[in-house]
C-alpha cells in the first residue's frame, strides 16, 4: 500500500490521521500549496510549518526511503553535535532526530544510555538543546527537518506550553517523547497543534488495534514504529514487520517510519519495502565512537551514504533480498 | 488474640476504590507515563487483577497463604519500655518484621505472584533496593514455581550482601545494575527495560506504590491488610483508635498500607517519615515530598527529587530501602490533601531509633522502620500518656547489621 494524499486536502493543511480533529489555532491561508507547503501561514502567525511533511514527499518522490538519523545532544560535545547534523544531511538524511540528554532513559538501550550520561555530564540542559536548533537554522542554515527527542520530565519543568513555543521559534519542526503515550498527551499535543509542530507518537508490536486508532486521531507529520518489543540499540536482524506494520497502514494515512534495532543499509532496504522511513540511533552513535572528534562529520555524512545506498557494502542489486 | 481481630487479606482487597480515578489519577497525581510497548500490559495487568478481585479461589487462596505461609496477623505490640523512655505518649508496633522473610513486602509479593501465575506468565522479574522486596519476590518464585530475575544496584549489593545471598539461595538470578548511582533507581530503570523486551512472557512486580498504574493501585490494595489489621486490633485490644500513625517513607508502601484503611477516620493523624540523609539543608537525602518538586518518574507523576533542568537527583539514605528520588503517587495526593503529613528524620537520628528499640525492647529493626521509630520517640514524647502512636514496624534488621556497625564503630 502507498501513501495517498487526503482527497480533500484544505489549504496548507498537512496530512493528519483519518480522525483528526485538529482545531485551525493558526489558520492557514486560504489558497497554495497541499502537503510540503512550505509557505508561511500568513496573518495567523508567523512561523514556518512543520517541514516533516515535505521531507517524506520529497523522499517518495525521489523513489527513496527517508532517512532519519539520531544523535544526542552534547555528546561528545554540543559543538561536535553541531558540525555533524549538517553534514548527515549532506550525507542524505531527511529529518534529524536530536536526542535531549535524560538521567533516567528507561527506553534505551547501553549505547544512549552512555551518550545520555555523557552529555548530561558535559552540562547539557534543555535549554541547550533549543539553542542549538536555533544556531544550526541562524548560522548553518539548515533547512532539514528537525526533532527534538526527549522524555517528559524535563519538558514538564520547562512547561509544555512554554517548551513548544520556544523550540518552534527556534527552528524545531516536531516531538517525540518516548515516555508519553496518547493517555498523558493531551497539553502537549494542544500546544503543538497551536504552534503548528508535530508530536510524533510511538507504536509498538504489543499495540493492539484500538491503541493504532488512537495514536491515528492524534497523529501529524508520521507515525513512528518500533521495529521490536525492547530498548533502542543496534541488532543483527529485524523482525518480520509485515503483519504489524499493515495494521498500522489500515488505519492512518501518515508516512510510516521504523525504528530501533536499525543498523545497516540491508536494514534499511528491509523497512523500505513496507515504510516511508527508517530511523538509525545507537548504530551511528556507535560508528561515531570509533571516530576522532574532528572526523566525525566527514565520517557522518560518509555513514549516511551508505545506509542510504550510496557507495556503501550494499551498493548494489540483490543484497538484502528485499523488493523495494 | 480474639478471632474475630484476624481480618482477612482479601477483604482488604476494595472492589470499586474512589482512587485513583478511570485514568489512573489521585488528583494531579499518577498516571500511565509509560513507552507504547507496555501500554497494552498494563491494561491486561488491571484487566487480570479487577477479574482476580471478584474470584472466590483467588481470594482464598491468598487468604491461606497469608495465613499458613506469611504468618498473618501479625501482631500489634504495645512497646511499654521504648513508650516509658519517651515519657508521653503510648507507642504501639505492628509487628510486620515478624512476617515471612522478615518484612511487609512479602504481602505485595504473595499478591502478585498469585497474580502472575493467574495470568500464565512463568518469568518475574523484579528491582530491589534494601533487598527486602527482591527476597520477598524470590521467595513467592520459589513457592510458586516461577523463574524469577532480580535488578538490584552494584551500591546496594554490597551494602545488603545477606539479602543477595538469600535471593540466591531461593533460586532467583541478581542481576547487578552499575548505571546511574547505582541503586534503587536505576534497578528499576532496568527492570523496566527488560520488560519492554520480554513483556510477553515476563510479569513485573513493582515492589513500592510507585510506577505507571495501575502498580500504585495494585500494591496498596495488596500491602492495606496491614492497615486494616491494625485498626481492628487497635479496637480490640484499647477499643480506641491510635492518634496518630506513623511509618517510613521510601516509595511509601508500607506506609500506604497502613495508612489506607485510616483514611476515613479523619481524627487519626498520618504521618509520614522521609529519609533526611545528612540533612535536608545538605542536598544529601531521599526526602522527595519534604523537599522535592512534582515530576515525573518511573510512569507516574509525582513528588521527585530533580533539578532545575528536570533531571532527577540521585537520593541518599542510610538505609537501602528508603535511598529512592521518587515517592508514590498517592502519597503525593495525601501531602497535597493535606489529610497526611510527611516529616524527615536524618541518618543519624535514625540510628538513635534502632538502638533505642534495640535496647529497650529488644526488637532489631530495619533501618528503614527506625526512621519511624525515631520520629514516634519525639511525637510522643510530645504526647500526652492518654495518647496512642501507632507504628508500622515494616522490617527487621538483620540486613542492616553491617551498615550499622560500621556507622557506631561496633567492630566484631
Amino acid at each position: 500500500m502507498t501513501i495517498t494524499a487526503p482527497p480533500t486536502l484544505d489549504a496548507g493543511t498537512r496530512p493528519r490521521g483519518k480522525n483528526d480533529e485538529r482545531p485551525p489555532a493558526v489558520r492557514p491561508k486560504p489558497e497554495g500549496g497541499g502537503r510540503g507547503d512550505s509557505q508561511d501561514w500568513g496573518a495567523g502567525g508567523t512561523f514556518t510549518p512543520s517541514r516533516i511533511p515535505a521531507a517524506f514527499a520529497a523522499a517518495k518522490a525521489a523513489g527513496r526511503t527517508a532517512l532519519i538519523p539520531f544523535v544526542t545532544a552534547g555528546y561528545p560535545s554540543l559543538a561536535a553535535t553541531e558540525a555533524t547534523i549538517p553534514a548527515l544531511v549532506r550525507g542524505g538524511a531527511d529529518v534529524i532526530e536530536i536526542g535531549v540528554p535524560f538521567s533516567d532513559p528507561l527506553a534505551d538501550g547501553a549505547t544512549i544510555q552512555r551518550a545520555s550520561q555523557a552529555a548530561l555530564a558535559n552540562g547539557v540542559t534543555l535549554t541547550d538543546c533549543i539553542a542549538l536548533v536555533r544556531r544550526l537554522r541562524a548560522h548553518r542554515g539548515l533547512t532539514a527537518a528537525l526533532i527534538l527527542f526527549g522524555y517528559y520530565n524535563p519538558i514538564l519543568q520547562y512547561g509544555p506550553a512554554r517548551f513548544v513555543a520556544d523550540a518552534a521559534a527556534a527552528g524545531a519542526d516536531g516531538f517525540i517523547v518516548p515516555d508519553l503515550p496518547t493517555e498523558e498527551s493531551g497539553e502537549l499535543l494542544a500546544a503543538c497543534r497551536a504552534h503548528g509542530r508535530d508530536l510524533i507518537f510511538l507504536l509498538a508490536p504489543t499495540s493492539t488495534d484500538a491503541r493504532i486508532a488512537d495514536v491515528a486521531e492524534r497523529a501529524s507529520g508520521f507515525v513512528y514504529c518500533v521495529s521490536l518489543t525492547g530498548v533502542t540499540g543496534g541488532r543483527q536482524e529485524l523482525p518480520d514487520l509485515a503483519a504489524y506494520l499493515g495494521r498500522v497502514r489500515q488505519r492512518t494515512d501518515l508516512p510510516l517510519a521504523v525504528g530501533f534495532g536499525i543498523s545497516t543499509e540491508a536494514h534499511v532496504r528491509q523497512v523500505g519495502a513496507l515504510a516511508e522511513g527508517a530511523v538509525v540511533g545507537s548504530a551511528l552513535i556507535a560508528h561515531l565512537d570509533g571516530v576522532p572528534v574532528a572526523d566525525q562529520p566527514a565520517a557522518a555524512e560518509a555513514f549516511m551514504r551508505a545506509l542510504g545506498g550510496e557507495g556503501g557494502p550494499n551498493d548494489g542489486p540483490d543484497t538484502a533480498g528485499v523488493t523495494p | 488474640m480474639a478471632l474475630d481481630v484476624l481480618v482477612p487479606m482479601s477483604e482488604t482487597i476494595p472492589l470499586a476504590p474512589p482512587l485513583p480515578d478511570a485514568h489512573g489519577r489521585f488528583g494531579q497525581f499518577g498516571g500511565k507515563y509509560a513507552p507504547e510497548t507496555l501500554m497494552p500490559a498494563l491494561d491486561e495487568l488491571e484487566a487480570a487483577y479487577r477479574d482476580a478481585q471478584g474470584d472466590p479461589a483467588f481470594r482464598s487462596e491468598i487468604d491461606r497463604l497469608a495465613r499458613d505461609y506469611v504468618g498473618r496477623p501479625t501482631p500489634l505490640y504495645h512497646a511499654a519500655n521504648l513508650s516509658a523512655k519517651a515519657a508521653g505518649a503510648r507507642i504501639l508496633l505492628k509487628r510486620e518484621d515478624l512476617a515471612h522473610t522478615g518484612a511487609h513486602k512479602i504481602n505485595n509479593a504473595l499478591g502478585q505472584g498469585l497474580l502472575a501465575q493467574r495470568m500464565g506468565k512463568r518469568r518475574v522479574i523484579a528491582e530491589t533496593g534494601a533487598g527486602q522486596h527482591g527476597v520477598a519476590t524470590a521467595t513467592v518464585c520459589a513457592l510458586l514455581g516461577l523463574e524469577c530475575v532480580v535488578y538490584m544496584g552494584e551500591v546496594d549489593i554490597a551494602r545488603q550482601a545477606p539479602n543477595v545471598v538469600r535471593m540466591k539461595l531461593l533460586g532467583a538470578e541478581v542481576r547487578p545494575v552499575a548505571s546511574g548511582s547505582r541503586t534503587l533507581k536505576d534497578a528499576t530503570n532496568e527492570a523496566i527495560r527488560d520488560w519492554v523486551t520480554n513483556v510477553e512472557s515476563t510479569f513485573y512486580v513493582i515492589g513500592s506504590v510507585v510506577g505507571m498504574h495501575p502498580y500504585p493501585m495494585l500494591v496498596r490494595d495488596f500491602q492495606a491488610v496491614m492497615g486494616d489489621e491494625a485498626r481492628a486490633q487497635c479496637l480490640d485490644h484499647y477499643g480506641a483508635l491510635p492518634d496518630a500513625v506513623v511509618a517510613c517513607v521510601g516509595g511509601g508502601s508500607n506506609a500506604m498500607g497502613i495508612f489506607y484503611p485510616f483514611l476515613g477516620d479523619e481524627a487519626v493523624e498520618l504521618i509520614g517519615v522521609e529519609a533526611a540523609g545528612h540533612g535536608i539543608g545538605s542536598g544529601q537525602h531521599s526526602a522527595t515530598l519534604v523537599a522535592g518538586r512534582v515530576g515525573v518518574l518511573h510512569g507516574s507523576r509525582s513528588y521527585l527529587l530533580q533539578d532545575a533542568d528536570g533531571q532527577v537527583q540521585e537520593a541518599h539514605s542510610i538505609s537501602a530501602g528508603l535511598d529512592y528520588p521518587g515517592v508514590g503517587p498517592e502519597h503525593s495526593y495525601l501531602k497535597e490533601s493535606g489529610r497526611a503529613r510527611y516529616v524527615g528524620i536524618t541518618d543519624d537520628e535514625a540510628l538513635d531509633g534502632f538502638q533505642a528499640l534495640c535496647r529497650s525492647e529488644g526488637i532489631i529493626p530495619a533501618l528503614e522502620s527506625a526512621h519511624a521509630v525515631a520520629y514516634a520517640l519525639r511525637l510522643a514524647a510530645e504526647r500526652p500518656a492518654a495518647q496512642t502512636i501507632l507504628v508500622n514496624l515494616s522490617g527487621r534488621g538483620d540486613k542492616d547489621l553491617q551498615t550499622v556497625a560500621g556507622a557506631l564503630g561496633l567492630g566484631a
